[in-house]
């Protein structure tokens, strides 16, 4: 294994030395772009990667974390907690593949629930130190309502149109789904 | 085109002024790159006018002897994510594929007033969501090492990485909320550095996660990568999460006048977890062994809540995305079904099940669930709690126990691997298997960089990542330099 990375490094080199020792350069070419024509470079020894001066600091068997340990019962999401999800998402929860995975979701990150963190507050912000600042309350850009409304689909006479707001979400589609998931 | 184009955005500038190459003809022939390139599928929509006009402004700027800006004709390329005025900007989804932004995000602002040229827009996955450009309404991006083995970019700036990559632009803008910028700089053997939290406008930035989301910096060289942070970064009132002080430029020695000697490096033991490859490893002990041997002093240190991280960023990257996410709903700009006119929370519901992938729809499901009355203090804020273990563990190192200057790890942990390997696994592995050493410095806020080493066996680039305290970019970015001179990574 040490050995091929060497051989590949030293041909690595050799091939530097070619393209520099040579007066022109190529034009901006895929992958070999970037051949600078320093000669100081091609002088360089190449790394040998095996080789190691000093005891290493890095450890040279992987760290083993107590959270790795960890294991978490899985949560087995109910019928309410679907509906109730689905009308706060806005996006089907119908397939037995997107309900799978989100309890698989909640098992990976329920590994955190044992961490001790008594009198540990909150961060919500890496920047909590810093004030946020108000700017003056003038107007500095309007005017832009036209641009605003270039994005919209549906728009008439300088609204945006929705269609009727007051009628609960139908979720029927979705629990019939489920429903004959279930029944599979 | 007959002349030599260099690599690097310091050496343009000098030919540009000695009037050996143009800024029009650098752009075309970039232009022509992209085109000739198509398969790799980094720029998924070039922008002609805007390259044209703004090269020809840079060209005169030349022949007048003008003042000459940072990135003067320099051609550069934007992810998909980051508005540009009358550019369409999809977030490589179907919800915004006909979205075309009314204004200009500030890193594209200042870029331009920098006198930059963007030739095109590149691809990601949906909203960003990931880490191997996959997900994308575009189709994937190819890594261009191996070109014909099948390897992914890495995520979810990969468009921008390979852009830069395979000499379609000189720089690229991606923006890194758990690695997105650090992981496919890291599989395609480029600089990817993400800044301190704050540093840098996220103005015009379509959100993922707010508390952490960077926009960040793609380059070929450090001093290419310092020359765009010093055009972009300070205060913006436009953004209320900038830190609030003025930014000085950053200007970082040669390689050769670098000295280690007040240098102390941290070895994070956590960062060897399940999984690292052994080249990888390799990688990492030699770098820090060189670093000792040319005077650094290098300790073992620990960031005990590490293997957490992921679990953490898991929770509050739904969280934000499930309240983000809401404002997709068909009515005032994006997709709007057609089909769907009874009721608006149907028109609602409708649009957003055709507008979105399952990755986004599941993490929408997944962060309401934690976020529901119930669950809220349960799984939101318990995170948020360890969130700020995960903080204090940097803090420890960097200003109480050890005091290290910074912190050295593998960026991932393998080099790029193959799309249908990659594919086998769901999205939530994908991201917590190529994010386990990159999301932390989210976490914390702290600015972290990957830098190319050298080839793996599969002939695909394997890299490093230092990481340093919020606001230490000037030490990080040197440090990085010294790296860079040393090994001299030369893509083949």
């Amino acid at each position: 294994m040490f050995r091929t990375a060497n051989i590949r490094e030293i041909i690595r080199c050799f091939r530097l030395k070619t393209v520099s020792g040579t007066t022109v350069t190529t034009t901006l070419q895929p992958n070999k772009s970037f051949c600078s024509c320093k000669s100081k470079d091609s002088t360089k020894k190449p790394l040998d990667f095996s080789e190691l001066k000093f005891v290493s600091k890095v450890p040279s068997s992987p760290h083993v974390s107590p959270i790795n340990l960890v294991k978490v019962d899985r949560i087995k999401i109910d019928e309410d907690t679907i509906q109730l999800l689905e009308r706060l998402s806005l996006v089907n929860l119908d397939s037995k593949e997107a309900i799978n995975t989100l309890e698989d979701s909640i098992e990976f990150a329920s590994k955190i629930l044992h961490i001790d963190t008594t009198n540990v507050e909150p961060l919500y912000t890496v920047l909590e130190y810093q004030n946020l600042y108000l700017r003056k309350d003038i107007v500095n850009e309007g005017n832009c309502s036209e641009a605003i409304l270039s994005n919209a689909k549906v728009t008439e006479e300088g609204y945006f149109v929705a269609p009727p707001g007051n009628i609960p979400f139908q979720q029927t589609e979705s629990i019939e789904k489920r429903k004959e998931n279930r029944d599979d | 085109m007959a002349k030599s184009i260099p690599s690097t955005i310091e050496k343009l500038l000098h030919k540009y002024k000695i009037r050996e190459l143009d800024p029009c003809d650098v752009t075309n022939h970039c232009i022509d790159v992209v085109s000739r390139q198509k398969k790799l599928n980094a720029i998924i929509r070039l922008t002609p006018e805007i390259a044209r006009s703004k090269s020809k402004e840079s060209s005169e700027r030349f022949r007048n002897g003008e003042v000459i800006k940072k990135l003067d004709g320099v051609p550069i390329a934007i992810k998909d994510n980051f508005c540009v005025k009358g550019e369409p900007t999809s977030c490589a989804s179907r919800m915004l594929e006909n979205f075309c932004p009314t204004y200009d995000a500030t890193v594209y602002a200042r870029l331009m007033a920098h006198g930059a040229v963007l030739i095109g827009k590149t691809n990601l996955d949906e909203f960003a969501m990931g880490s191997g450009t996959v997900d994308s309404i575009f189709g994937h991006t190819r890594n261009c090492y191996n070109e014909n083995g099948g390897y992914i970019s890495g995520g979810s700036s990969g468009g921008s990485a390979v852009a830069v990559a395979s000499g379609s632009c000189f720089a690229g803008i991606g923006s890194d909320t758990g690695g997105s910028v650090r992981n496919p700089a890291s599989y395609c053997g480029v600089v990817g550095f993400k800044p301190t939290y704050g540093l840098v406008s996220r103005h015009g930035l379509i959100p993922l996660v707010n508390s952490m989301d960077t926009p960040s910096i793609l380059t070929r060289t450090i001093d290419d990568c310092v020359t765009v942070l010093n055009a972009i970064a300070g205060p913006d009132n436009k953004d209320s999460t900038t830190i609030n002080r003025p930014f000085v430029d950053i200007s970082v020695p040669n390689g050769d006048e670098i000295s280690l000697k007040n240098v102390k490096v941290g070895i994070p033991r956590e960062y060897h977890c399940e999984g690292l490859s052994k080249e990888s490893l390799e990688t990492w002990m030699k770098i820090a062994d060189l670093l000792e041997e040319n005077g650094a002093q290098v300790v073992d240190v620990s960031l005990p809540n590490t293997a957490s991280s992921i679990f953490v960023y898991t929770i509050l990257n739904q969280c934000e995305v499930a309240s983000n996410m809401a404002r997709y709903d068909g009515i005032e700009f994006g997709h709007r079904s057609h089909d769907e006119d009874s009721s608006t929370e149907q028109l609602y519901a409708r649009t957003r099940q055709e507008g979105f992938n399952s990755v986004v729809k599941n993490r929408i499901l997944s962060g309401n669930y934690y976020l529901l009355r119930r669950n809220y203090q349960t799984y939101f804020e318990k995170a948020l709690k360890v969130r700020r273990l995960i903080s204090n563990d940097f803090q420890n190192v960097f200003f109480r126990n050890e005091r290290v200057s910074v912190l050295l790890t593998p960026t991932t942990l393998t080099d790029a691997p193959k799309l249908e390997e990659f594919v086998k696994r769901n999205n939530r592995d994908q991201c917590a298997l190529q994010d386990f050493c990159t999301q932390p410095a989210n976490m914390a806020g702290v600015p972290a960089i990957s830098i190319p080493i050298k080839l793996s066996s599969n002939g695909l680039p394997l890299s490093v990542q230092l990481m340093g305290p919020s606001l230490s970019e000037q030490s990080l970015l040197t440090v990085a330099k010294w790296i860079e001179n040393t090994v001299n990574f030369r893509p083949v």
